[in-house]
């Protein structure tokens, strides 16, 4: 899960790392009592787990009330990248006098931690310039490492002092909250030359959820992410209008990928998980109930050993119960599928061969 | 280099040649029994199984169950292991696996810790045996040996080798290939985390000197650098057997876990876009849709020809 900025930095503050004076709120009435407790001028910034927030307005200055009574709501109300504001920060203004850059991440084919900084920070990281990038191993940044990158970066003094600080603190919680990205962008060095975090990223291994119950509290799933996770299903809401099912992860990206090729737009990626029963196939259908937006629902199922009569089922007991009204464009790989067809025949999920067929009669059906 | 057919086939003239033992660990759990039962049907030779607590009985009424994979080895000397217990005790089992001398370990569960795969690693590499994952369908030789959780009727044997990050595009490719008359030599899952005990370049390493290999399909996913680093192993390599590509999650959003653990995209990292076009520089077409991949790999041969 990848925390949002005032959780990020709840865990630098933990940790030590210096920031400014912050509070978050999730409505303008808390808002306002926020904004008299820090005191003009100060930022309003979005809270949403994806980059990009200063572009799209998400991050607003503010000098006196008028300001904040016009700019409060207006952040509230932005969608980035189809997500809703999940909170609002209020902090303080920072006089800087330059932007650095600083993350430590999971070098996935390095198999090992990699820190990169650079004294050229504030912009994307693909845009940064000048990146110095150490592998560090399984284990905590060391001293002299720290002041390696430091001194690359041409930092000296008291600055040098407090970046070397900075980076072992965050390199000491990246390990033990086992993290796959921890990011401060920008780092600033602030006119009294001391250093300051004034964003942070963090993304964690969710596979180790078990073994962090203090992280716990970040998890902010909705109704619909909780149950498909109760089902063991992975599931990630899109804004189309065809609802993808599938069984496997690569299946249903594949599945995805072609549906958007043919001019169809998904409106979930659910996958089932390695197998298909007819238990899973109705708990699927049961959570794209709840979705809104659905015209229809394309399924591309691999069974191997599955037969497909056992999914049919499960399609035409959702029709019964009344779960779902909605047309569903189904391929099937598995045996009986001629069974299948026959006993979906009356009903509103067509069967095909390939998945390309499916696909295209999925986007020509939810046009109608 | 690993020599991965010295491991699943032997060599003619060992006792062993072409029924090398397996080891399943969890063999009592529900999910490993049945597999263990379609890798029995499938021809491989499953010696023993470890359940602690279990040891002395026997699964299926024929195949002897162990407390430890130290006692399991002394019996056996089986070189091979499956594991399918709980992510959570992956960490443990694979530790003993590897101890006791186990020299090629397929990971099947998902959601092991990164930390705890990176260890595993560690451990392996000190030991001198490769890891197949974890979240992983395995490895096999089509009509020769499963290691793995696979069902028989995409595979055939042939010349091919197939890599690939996910278990069911494996199948539906692997399908297309059958049909289209293109077996199968060696099929080896890398698995859908971020940390992959044996990466693409590594299973390459494991498949580019087979002596009548005809060609190679690389399935991908977005996510992590591996497949760009494939490609240039393969222009540096100056590997020339026919070669075909495919990544699933173009249209993936950023910054979105896509089912797999390791299918995240982070800014440029990841995307499927650096790979295609990394797989382009190295003169490798990708194809579109799986079904376009034996098109593209006759395609590729008959200019090879």
């Amino acid at each position: 899960m990848q925390l949002l900025e005032f959780q990020a930095k709840e865990l630098f503050r933990e940790y030590g790392i210096n920031l400014l004076r912050s509070i978050s709120s999730t409505d303008i009435e808390e808002g306002r009592k926020h904004a008299k407790e820090l005191g003009y001028p100060f930022v309003i910034k979005i809270q949403v787990p994806v980059g990009g927030r200063g572009k799209a307005g998400g991050i607003q200055k503010c000098q006196n009330d008028d300001e904040f009574e016009l700019k409060y709501p207006q952040v509230m109300d932005l969608t980035i990248k189809g997500e809703k504001a999940r909170a609002i920060l209020l902090e303080k203004m920072a006089d800087i006098k330059k932007e650095l850059y600083l993350s430590l991440f999971l070098n996935r084919s390095k198999r090992c931690y990699t820190v990169i900084a650079s004294a050229e920070g504030g912009v994307e990281i693909e845009s940064v310039k000048n990146q110095i990038i150490k592998e560090v191993g399984l284990g905590e940044v060391s001293d002299e490492l720290s002041k390696e990158v430091a001194k690359e970066m041409g930092l000296e003094g008291k600055t040098a002092e407090q970046f070397i600080d900075t980076l072992k603190k965050l390199s000491k919680l990246t390990i033990e909250k086992e993290a796959e990205l921890v990011e401060i962008n920008p780092l600033a060095i602030m006119q009294d030359d001391s250093i300051m975090a004034l964003d942070g990223k963090f993304v964690t291994d969710d596979n180790s959820n078990f073994r962090h119950p203090e992280l716990q509290k970040y998890q902010e799933k909705t109704e619909i992410e909780e149950q498909a996770e109760k089902s063991g299903f992975s599931l990630v809401e899109l804004d189309g209008d065809i609802a993808v099912v599938g069984n496997g992860a690569g299946l249903v990206m594949s599945t995805l990928d072609m549906l958007s090729d043919n001019g169809g737009k998904p409106a979930c990626f659910l996958d089932v998980g390695g197998g298909a029963t007819t238990e899973s196939v109705y708990e699927a259908l049961t959570l794209i109930s709840k979705l809104n937006r659905v015209k229809g629902i394309l399924v591309n199922l691999y069974g191997g050993i599955v037969k497909t009569t056992v999914v049919a089922e499960a399609f035409l007991k959702a029709y019964e119960d009344n779960l779902i009204d909605l047309p569903v464009f189904a391929r099937l790989k598995g045996t009986e599928s001629e069974k299948a067809k026959e006993m979906l025949q009356n009903s509103r999920t067509k069967i095909f061969d390939s998945v390309e067929d499916a696909i295209n009669a999925a986007v020509m059906g939810v046009k109608k | 280099m690993t020599d991965i057919f010295g491991l699943l086939k032997g060599k003619p003239g060992e006792p062993d040649y072409e029924k090398k033992g397996v080891i399943v660990q969890g063999i009592t759990g529900s999910y490993g029994s049945l597999h263990a039962s379609n890798m029995v049907s499938y021809g491989t030779n499953v010696v023993a199984g470890v359940t602690p607590g279990k040891g002395g009985q026997t699964w299926n009424d024929s195949i002897p169950i162990y407390n430890t994979m130290q006692e399991a080895v002394n019996a056996t000397n089986a070189k091979i292991s499956i594991i399918f217990v709980p992510a959570k005790f992956f960490l443990g089992a694979a530790r003993e696996a590897l101890e006791a001398g186990i020299k090629l370990l397929v990971a099947i569960p998902e959601h092991v810790p990164i930390r705890d795969t990176m260890e595993t690693l560690e451990l392996a590499n000190k030991k001198g045996a490769v890891i197949i994952g974890p979240n992983t369908p395995g490895i096999m030789i089509p009509e020769l040996i499963k290691v793995g959780i696979m069902p028989p009727m995409p595979f055939k044997a042939g010349k091919i080798a197939v890599l690939s990050k996910s278990g069911t595009l494996l199948y539906e490719i692997s399908d297309a290939l059958t049909n289209a008359g293109f077996g199968q030599s060696i099929t080896i899952g890398i698995g859908g985390d971020p940390i992959n005990g044996t990466r693409l370049i590594d299973a390459f390493e494991m498949v580019k000197d087979i002596p009548d290999l005809e060609g190679m399909v690389v399935v991908g996913e977005i996510g992590g650098d591996s497949e760009e680093m494939l490609a240039q192993r393969i222009i540096d390599s100056g590997f020339n057997k026919p070669t075909v590509a495919y990544i699933a999650g173009r249209a993936a959003p950023k910054e979105k876990r896509m089912g797999h653990a390791g299918a995240i995209v982070m800014g440029n990292y990841g995307s499927a876009e650096s790979k295609i076009s990394m797989f382009n520089k190295a003169n490798i077409p990708v194809a579109k849709r799986p079904a376009e991949v034996p098109v593209l790999l006759a395609g590729k041969m008959e200019k090879s020809d």
